[in-house]
């Protein structure tokens, strides 16, 4: 249609006189075209704008974005998923009496033995840990999408995440520090699940994770963050799933954190007793409540600490502790003060 | 004469007709609200499940602690000077209640629809109240009225589908969920937290809901919230406060806001 409207202004300049009558109506009728062209631009300005606002009346974006998953992806820093580090913090855990107990009786010093320096950690410690994310993808010959692999950091395995739909293998094959993924697009997200996982640890002060755990993950992508959500529960050890998020925001520069772990002696001989203590004489217990007046319940990871209730109920004992005025860490942080 | 008109009118109609075709893809009808074709529901009562940021969430941190938070120099000052006591008495007890800081406080939510275009958030923490718009302008445009800045602000919303990497409309992977994006302008200045770290008037908040199905049948929503602040922030601020659904409003309990607690 629209051409045929072009052809018929074309058509109506051709001349109908001599060449001066011609000329002059030829410049009449261009003008007088001229004016419907105005009027037909404008009308099509509208349709434009009113096919623009027929899309937005959707309230949506008008095509789905694309979710890209390979990438290298940098930490933000800004969530505070393992506190401290100080033994004995179990904040923000539902742990069952087992897991206190077991937790309770780790020692830091276990990784300074030779034989356990580059054990590394478990599947969770994609957002426990402070690094990036590598991500990869792998394909088959026909070009079908099989799997996506993140890539290893020093103290990480390298974790693959099957997406053939291949069958899980028997609960009775290895389990590892990276388990056993599987993934599928689910409502805009990747989601994945974790089995066959190596008993290890959810939180680098020894909260323990056992080989029967699951850890389910979704990934959502907006723009250039990548928010990676982790559900992790654990029948012998956690009383409530363990729920962290984390995000990670592109890189243009490709990340790499695959430098390998080189034990070396510190102090432990191979062969030596396994450091530990004795649950209930754990010389650190008080260590993080004092350090910044929380609650015992809390800290050792009681499931009702983590609902609002919560708040409410310590409202009238908790008392915030004194700023920091010496020796304090990062942002006023109280992590290098202990507690006298 | 006539006949061009027509076909102006004729070139008009495709036009419109071809947009009103997309739009009626896009949704179910090419007057659909925001309601109407909303990819996920976020109606319900939502409770904090506090695993993350615990210390500074669950309590109050000691004054002059920001950490995390990306917060410059212009906001050391604010921070070091943080009296709640004045805060109470100026009547700013609600401060660390506005949007850039509400959904890190726990607490429950309560979402409903205001109208079909209108997403509501009330929160029994500070017993808040945001309203979340679906205009057809762009998300952070500020309305015409421009009105003062209040804790809540003014957000604009729409709804984002996503879809796998490399996928067409024909492939399984071509998947139907979604996400809700809201911008958040027009704010009076606040606290990221309770302790006082600040934030400005000058403050968007950008946030993506999701929502993630739980392994006991439950569902978690996920609020990624991006703070960017001219003013007190070096960068963006980014956190993900998660929420568990709950069946109904049984422990809905309104509690007024609180400078010292």
């Amino acid at each position: 249609m629209f051409i045929d409207v072009v052809t018929r202004l074309v058509r109506r300049v051709r001349p109908a006189g001599g060449p001066h009558k011609a000329a002059l109506a030829c410049r009449v009728a261009l003008r007088r075209d001229l004016r419907e062209g105005g009027r037909l631009v404008l009308a099509m300005a509208i349709a434009v704008l009113g096919a623009i606002a027929a899309f937005a009346q959707t309230n949506q974006s008008p095509l789905p974005s694309q979710f890209e998953f390979v990438g290298s992806w940098a930490p933000l820093g800004t969530e505070d998923v393992q506190n401290d580090s100080v033994p004995v913090d179990y904040l923000g855990l539902a742990l069952t009496d087992e897991g206190r107990t077991r937790a309770l009786s780790y020692d830091e010093s276990q990784k300074s033995m030779i034989e356990r320096q580059c054990q590394g950690w478990g599947a969770s410690y994609m957002v426990l840990g402070p690094f990036g994310l590598r991500i990869t993808s792998q394909s088959d010959q026909q070009k079908r999408l099989v799997s996506y692999t993140i890539d290893a950091w020093e103290d990480w395995m390298e974790m693959t995440i099957w997406m053939d739909d291949r069958t899980r293998p028997s609960e009775h094959a290895l389990h590892t520090q990276a388990g056993f993924t599987t993934g599928r697009w689910e409502g805009g997200a990747l989601g994945a699940r974790t089995t066959h996982l190596k008993a290890g640890f959810i939180r680098k002060t020894g909260v323990p994770l056992s080989d029967q755990a699951t850890i389910d993950w979704r990934f959502f992508r907006h723009g250039d963050l990548l928010t990676v959500l982790m559900v992790a529960r654990d029948p012998v050890y956690l009383a409530e799933p363990e729920i962290i998020s984390k995000s990670f925001r592109l890189s243009k520069v490709p990340l790499d954190f695959r430098d390998p772990c080189v034990p070396g002696y510190e102090g432990r001989e191979p062969g030596d007793d396994v450091p530990h203590f004795s649950p209930d004489e754990n010389p650190f217990l008080d260590e993080f409540m004092k350090l910044y007046n929380l609650p015992r319940e809390a800290v050792l990871g009681y499931r009702d600490t983590l609902y609002p209730e919560y708040r409410k109920k310590i409202k009238n004992t908790y008392v915030p502790p004194p700023p920091c005025t010496s020796d304090c860490g990062v942002a006023g942080n109280f992590v290098r003060r202990r507690a006298g | 004469m006539r006949r061009s008109l027509a076909a102006i009118a004729g070139v008009a109609l495709v036009l419109f007709a071809v947009g009103g075709a997309s739009a009626q893809r896009q949704g179910s009808a090419s007057s659909s609200s925001a309601r109407d074709v909303a990819p996920i529901d976020l109606t319900g009562y939502w409770v904090s499940y506090v695993t993350e940021n615990w210390r500074y969430r669950m309590v109050t941190p000691a004054k002059g602690e920001y950490r995390r938070i990306p917060a410059s120099p212009a906001a050391l000052p604010i921070i070091n000077a943080w009296d709640p006591v004045a805060d109470q008495r100026a009547g700013n007890q609600c401060k660390s209640y506005g949007a850039a800081a509400i959904m890190s406080v726990p607490g429950r939510l309560h979402i409903t629809w205001q109208d079909a275009d209108t997403l509501r958030i009330d929160t029994d923490a500070g017993t808040q109240t945001r309203l979340l718009r679906f205009t057809a302008g762009a998300p952070g445009n500020k309305s015409a009225s421009a009105p003062r800045p209040t804790w809540q602000g003014e957000s604009n919303a729409r709804w984002e589908r996503v879809a796998a990497a490399g996928s067409t409309a024909q492939d399984p992977a071509y998947v139907s969920g979604g996400s809700l994006r809201v911008v958040t302008s027009n704010l009076r200045a606040g606290y990221l937290r309770k302790n006082g770290v600040p934030y400005s008037e000058r403050t968007t908040l950008s946030e993506h809901f999701d929502i993630a199905p739980l392994p006991d049948g439950g569902t978690l929503l996920l609020v990624t919230m991006i703070v960017e602040d001219p003013v007190y922030l070096n960068v963006p601020y980014v956190v993900s406060p998660h929420f568990k659904k709950e069946p109904d409003g049984s422990k809905w309990d309104p509690t007024p806001c609180s400078s010292t607690w």
